[in-house]
């Protein structure tokens, strides 16, 4: 090593000093420790004692686990195309060239940051059975056809379709990577697709889809990740970890949550965990399969 | 893409400005709530606006609440008492609609009530209509809102020094600095942003512990000086794109790598930066599981989690106090998003970034 190959080495270990700190403690450290909680029996009281694979097995006929990892997907399917579709419309609704097109982005974007605590505390309210602002706007609409609005958070049936209309709400982030990739297609190409008569929708569908292609895929993945982990609002929306009513919004984190922090049985939760990650990465890699033939990188 | 008709044009405005208000309508519905007694926050249908009514009882004008309205039109009405403790039995009478004064009067002692409430304290402590409880024997049982507000702005602002300093010395370190490991360890980086938190939080937990931090603000703001991958990321692509030259003029006059990147790089960088900083604050002002899982009591408690304690406490009919608090929580991150808005869409828009 010349000396100023060791004088570059000692320069980037200083720079990165923090960081090499950080990875170990903060990342490194747990990341091998949970892994190797998952296979003990494991309370904060006591030492881990190893049980092998004792916590998956008990995960596979652990009835609640099932059933919070059906919730998760279930709500998963309800708000992820959902919340893609309306993203994606009100991008291209903004991308046209109308004047006011900063205010009407700065309103729709809005909504999304919000903290997490408050807008769960607005949308408790908003989806109150009886004066809630949801039901009063409902009600007139409903009652045509004698129907009754639901009680939404209170009623097992509705309370996940109820979390997911929540958060199409919050779709601005999405909205604006989207809008960003929208305004990246070069125009030439409608030009181009208009003098060979292609309709809007087509043009919508053979131009713009493909162009954003990449943006749709990077929204689907983060999408999926984020939604696996859905956290706080649930736990402030449904007053705690047990998911209710009736355990129908007991989501993946927050049966974790409860099984390693408040049974502190964290040799399990860390099983869990593990098993979350594994999820992601399946799922992972099976949406890049399904959409690699689809997503279209420019060059 | 351009609307091609004048028709097509009205169609996109009428769109957009319903649907700018079905996204506006919920934050609306929340100052408003915020504003009214609490009568008139369970009415059918609701009020947008929050009201006094007035009409003469026994001969004196005073305010009333309109509490039932009766087949003929006629209102039953109850004079209003000004706080919750009654010193007299309170009147009421049936009286005709026309003869009932209505104006508009937003009730800003909500905010002072909810406040005051938030950390414990009841409605007639807060009122002043009974002394308020000796806080010296328990820490816990009354905290002010004061207290919670310092605790957050004391994790995002230490948050924010940590996460803007230590991650612009190690993207140095990765984008100018070349040594041997270097792209290993950056692979390593990118790697550890694949892990979900809840991997981590078990341990997380015991190191923590270990260090005696679990019901401090320690384990929400240390960790900031100590790196971030997706920032050190963020920071990374953003120094290589300035020119090599400028460092290598540096060094030929003689400046250390500090100097380098404290006089050519950062000030160059500033863009990045604010990106970084913005967003630190965001998540440090927004996360909740992290004061979940480390702080154990009430005075310690950032805004997030203390405003989550407030709602599991005070019940489900409070609506007007619990949004008056959620109005508080939100008013800044909303001042700042109109300071920062360019920030904010550039962030977003090049980053992909979950705010």
């Amino acid at each position: 090593m010349t000396i100023r190959e060791r004088r570059h080495l000692r320069n980037g270990l200083l720079f990165c000093a923090p960081w090499l700190i950080g990875l170990g403690v903060f990342t490194a450290y747990p990341v091998l420790a949970s892994l190797f909680y998952s296979f003990c029996d494991y309370s904060v009281l006591q030492s881990p004692v190893w049980c092998g694979t004792e916590n998956y097995r008990q995960m596979l006929s652990d009835t609640v686990f099932w059933l919070s990892l059906k919730n998760t997907l279930v709500f998963a399917l309800l708000s992820l195309p959902a919340g893609t579709i309306v993203a994606l419309a009100l991008a291209v609704l903004l991308n046209t060239e109308v004047r006011g097109m900063p205010m009407f982005r700065t309103i729709f974007y809005l909504p999304s940051i919000v903290p997490m605590v408050a807008s769960a505390m607005l949308w408790m309210w908003i989806f109150n059975g009886q004066f809630g602002l949801l039901n009063c706007a409902l009600h007139p609409v409903l009652g045509v056809f004698g129907l009754q609005p639901p009680g939404w958070l209170g009623d097992p049936t509705w309370a996940k379709p109820a979390l997911a209309l929540m958060s199409i709400w919050g779709v601005g982030n999405s909205m604006v990577i989207y809008l960003a990739g929208l305004q990246n297609v070069p125009k030439e190409l409608y030009e181009a697709s208009e003098i060979d008569g292609a309709s809007t929708w087509r043009r919508f569908w053979h131009v713009t889809l493909p162009m954003i292609s990449p943006v749709l895929y990077f929204n689907l993945i983060m999408g999926i990740i984020g939604t696996l982990q859905v956290f706080a609002t649930v736990f402030v929306m449904t007053g705690g970890a047990e998911g209710n009513p009736a355990r129908s919004t007991l989501f993946y984190a927050l049966y974790l949550f409860s099984v390693a922090f408040y049974d502190l049985r964290m040799g399990y939760g860390c099983a869990m965990a593990w098993m979350l990650f594994v999820i992601i990465i399946v799922l992972t890699v099976t949406a890049t399969k399904l959409t690699e033939k689809r997503v279209h990188y420019a060059t | 893409m351009q609307p091609r008709t004048p028709l097509g044009r009205l169609f996109v405005y009428a769109v957009l400005l319903g649907l700018s208000f079905v996204f506006l309508a919920p934050l609306l519905w929340m100052v408003s709530t915020s504003l009214k007694p609490i009568e008139q926050t369970m009415t059918l249908p609701p009020t947008w606006l929050p009201r006094a009514y007035y009409a003469t009882l026994h001969g004196h004008r005073v305010e009333v609440t309109r509490d039932q309205q009766l087949p003929d039109g006629r209102w039953q009405v109850t004079e209003r008492s000004p706080t919750k403790m009654r010193t007299h039995k309170l009147a009421t009478a049936i009286v005709p609609a026309n003869q009932i004064e209505s104006r508009i009067k937003p009730r800003c002692e909500n905010y002072r009530i909810a406040l005051a409430t938030m950390g414990g304290r009841s409605i007639e402590e807060a009122d002043g209509t009974v002394p308020p409880r000796q806080t010296g024997a328990s820490p816990d049982s009354a905290v002010s809102f004061g207290t919670f507000l310092a605790n957050t702005v004391l994790v995002c602002l230490l948050g924010v020094i940590g996460a803007v300093l230590s991650n612009a010395v190690v993207a140095y370190g990765f984008a100018k600095v070349p040594w041997r490991g270097r792209e290993l360890l950056f692979a390593v980086t990118l790697a550890t942003m694949m892990v979900p938190f809840p991997v981590l939080m078990v341990p997380l937990y015991g190191v923590f512990k270990s260090l005696g931090w679990i019901g401090t603000l320690k384990p929400l703001w240390v960790p900031a000086f100590f790196g971030n991958a997706f920032n050190i990321f963020l920071m990374r692509q953003f120094f290589r794109t300035i020119p090599e030259e400028l460092s290598e003029a540096a060094r030929i006059d003689g400046c250390s790598e500090w100097q380098i990147l404290g006089r050519v790089i950062l000030p160059l960088s500033k863009p990045v930066l604010a990106v970084v900083a913005l967003f630190h604050f965001l998540f440090a002002w927004n996360d909740f599981l992290g004061p979940l899982l480390f702080l154990t009591r009430k005075h310690t408690f950032t805004l997030a989690l203390a405003l989550q304690n407030y709602q599991s406490q005070a019940g489900g009919i409070q609506w007007h106090h619990l949004m008056a608090a959620s109005v508080v929580v939100i008013l800044p991150i909303v001042i700042l998003f109109f300071l920062a808005q360019k920030t904010f869409i550039r962030g977003i828009a090049t980053t992909g970034l979950k705010g």
